[in-house]
């Protein structure tokens, strides 16, 4: 764990408390190029916070955090725009802009993120900018399969398929980091599985590092099993010796702002800890 | 803080031109009509009762002029930011409230945009162009009503009433007429977007937020009329 390694996010001994109780408590982790971390974690656990808190949307009492490498946690706002446009973040509770269009808000990352910006300037074609903008966001839409609601608000979709925007936004800019904050919560197991399926797809399309929270253990499960086959365009079983989704796939489990398991799945299934044992067996693993 | 951060947005971009026409829309021609309908009567419940107290000393003459002072120093500015107060304080804080618990704050600056430049700051220019205007409108329109009293009761003529409602007025009562509007303005845009952006706890928080948005500011406002008046007197009465 030098800092010399190339890292996509690293934590260390950061805590966060909201009125005296821990939202944070000490977490330590780093996730590499092209790995999955799974989080794990009851209702209010810090599951949301520690997203946040990677991003700098939320600053952490103590601790340090570095995003590809550099260190966010005294950044200005202004200077984490930038860090941010190389983030793509499905929020719990959506995040869609109500006043936009589906459109627009899939465009919204493509057309105000200032690193965009400053290169649309230096691109005097600004024409042919706005026609790549345009198809960027009917391939984002067409990849979730939405490409019929390009002119619906938000609030004329159903919840599985605003979470479906969700992702196609968060991809939209190809992030080299992209965070799902509870994605499948509060959907049937069927789009709960779709849901899953387009995390999977874009991770193993694009080789993206993935950190995916969630309450669902089968959420993970699938993670850590399953891959995108982009000659079939299915998701199969993972198998034979090339496959490392197995290893590259980690889980981390938080109670109560602690981080109280880092490991792959085996690792999680033989785990000892009673919280551990008790989450796993109410998810039904 | 959030008053110095959306003040210095003012004058650096980027900036929202869009955004403050459609917020100048929503709390300007949105509140005109009752703005100008509670400017009428206060116009008109002033005359009336001016005019029996005026009548009883001869000196009715004089409605003009008091219906004119009241209503350009105090009451024009006063009841016209409590209305605003009570629909826009409110509109702002529950939308913000709604985009704070539904995470499209946090999405904004995820997404490299500035939600205090991009919802805070075009607010506050909209609410500070259009609140001085509706107080215009107000004024005008309850001094109408007095005219309306006054005619009707106290038979008095048309360039009798508007000649001594009109010479009355000294410059600095219009200058304290104007800047009450504008300060009660930066209240209103600030206490609702304060109370908005920080809203918690979901769909009851955004209640709480817009209740309290609405009751700190009117409580601002009465509060520094009287402080703004004070100081006025202090400086230009004395
Ligand atoms: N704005 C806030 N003010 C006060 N406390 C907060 C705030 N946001 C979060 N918390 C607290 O921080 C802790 C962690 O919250 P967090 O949202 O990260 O939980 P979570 O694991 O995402 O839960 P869920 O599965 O319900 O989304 C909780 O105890 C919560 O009450
Ligand atoms: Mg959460």
């Amino acid at each position: 764990m030098t800092p010399g390694d190339s890292t996509i996010l690293r934590f260390e001994d950061v805590s966060l408390h909201f009125d005296g109780t821990a939202a944070l408590d000490h977490v330590s982790f780093q996730v590499s190029p092209g790995q999955t971390y799974v989080v794990l974690g009851a209702a209010g656990s810090g599951k949301t916070m520690l997203l946040k808190v990677a991003v700098g949307l939320v600053r952490p009492d103590s601790g340090r955090v570095w995003l590809f490498d550099q260190e966010i946690t005294r950044l200005r706002e202004q200077d984490l725009f930038d860090m941010r446009a190389r983030v793509g973040i499905l929020f719990q509770e959506g995040g869609l802009f109500d006043s936009l269009t589906v459109a627009e808000n899939v465009a919204y990352p493509l057309t105000n993120q200032r690193v965009l910006q400053h290169a649309a300037a230096a691109n005097s074609n600004g024409n042919g900018a706005a026609r790549t903008v345009e198809e960027r966001v009917r391939e984002s839409l067409r990849f979730v399969e939405l490409e019929q609601t390009l002119d619906k608000f938000p609030n004329e979709l159903s919840g599985g398929m605003r979470r479906r925007v969700g992702i196609a936004r968060a991809v939209v800019a190809e992030p080299a980091l992209l965070l799902y904050d509870s994605p499948t919560a509060g959907l049937d197991p069927i789009t709960a599985n779709t849901i899953v399926a387009l995390i999977l797809k874009e991770r193993d399309l694009r080789n993206t590092a993935t950190i995916m929270v969630t309450h669902r253990y089968q959420d993970g499960h699938l993670m850590a099993n399953f891959r995108y086959n982009p000659n079939s365009g299915q998701i199969e079983r993972a198998g034979g010796g090339r496959d490392l989704s197995q290893v590259s796939t980690k889980f981390l489990v938080m109670n109560e702002g602690r981080l109280v398991f880092e490991g792959t799945e085996p690792e999680l299934q033989g785990s000892q800890d009673s919280y551990v044992r008790k989450f796993l067996r109410a998810g039904g693993a | 803080m959030l008053g110095i951060r959306a003040f210095r947005n003012i004058f650096r971009g980027p900036h929202y031109p869009d955004d403050i026409f459609i917020q100048m829309d929503v709390i300007g021609v949105g509140s005109l009509f009752i703005v100008s309908l509670i400017g009428l009567f206060s116009g008109i419940v002033m005359a009336l009762q001016m005019a029996r107290a005026l009548t009883q000393y001869g000196a009715q003459g004089q409605v003009g002029q008091i219906v004119s002072i009241t209503l350009v120093r105090e009451l024009g500015p006063v009841l016209t930011a409590v209305l605003v107060a009570g629909r826009n304080a409110s509109g702002i804080a529950s939308e913000l409230g709604s985009m704070k618990v539904t995470e499209q704050i946090d999405a904004m600056r995820a997404l490299g945009t500035d939600p205090i430049q991009k919802l805070v700051t075009p607010r506050l220019i909209a609410l500070a162009t259009v609140l001085p205007l509706l107080t215009i409108i107000s004024d005008f329109i309850g001094l109408t009503g007095g005219y309306f009293i006054a005619s009707t009761m106290l038979g008095l003529t048309f360039s009798e009433y508007w000649t001594s409602a009109w010479q009355i007025l000294e410059y600095n009562d219009l200058a304290q007429g104007l800047l009450k509007p504008l300060v009660f303005a930066i209240i209103i845009a600030l206490v609702g977007c304060f109370y908005g952006m920080r809203t918690t706890g979901g769909t009851q928080g955004v209640g709480r937020s817009t209740t309290r948005a609405v009751v700190t500011s009117s409580v601002w406002i009465f509060v520094l009329t009287a402080f703004i008046t004070y100081v006025w007197n202090r400086i230009f009465v004395t």
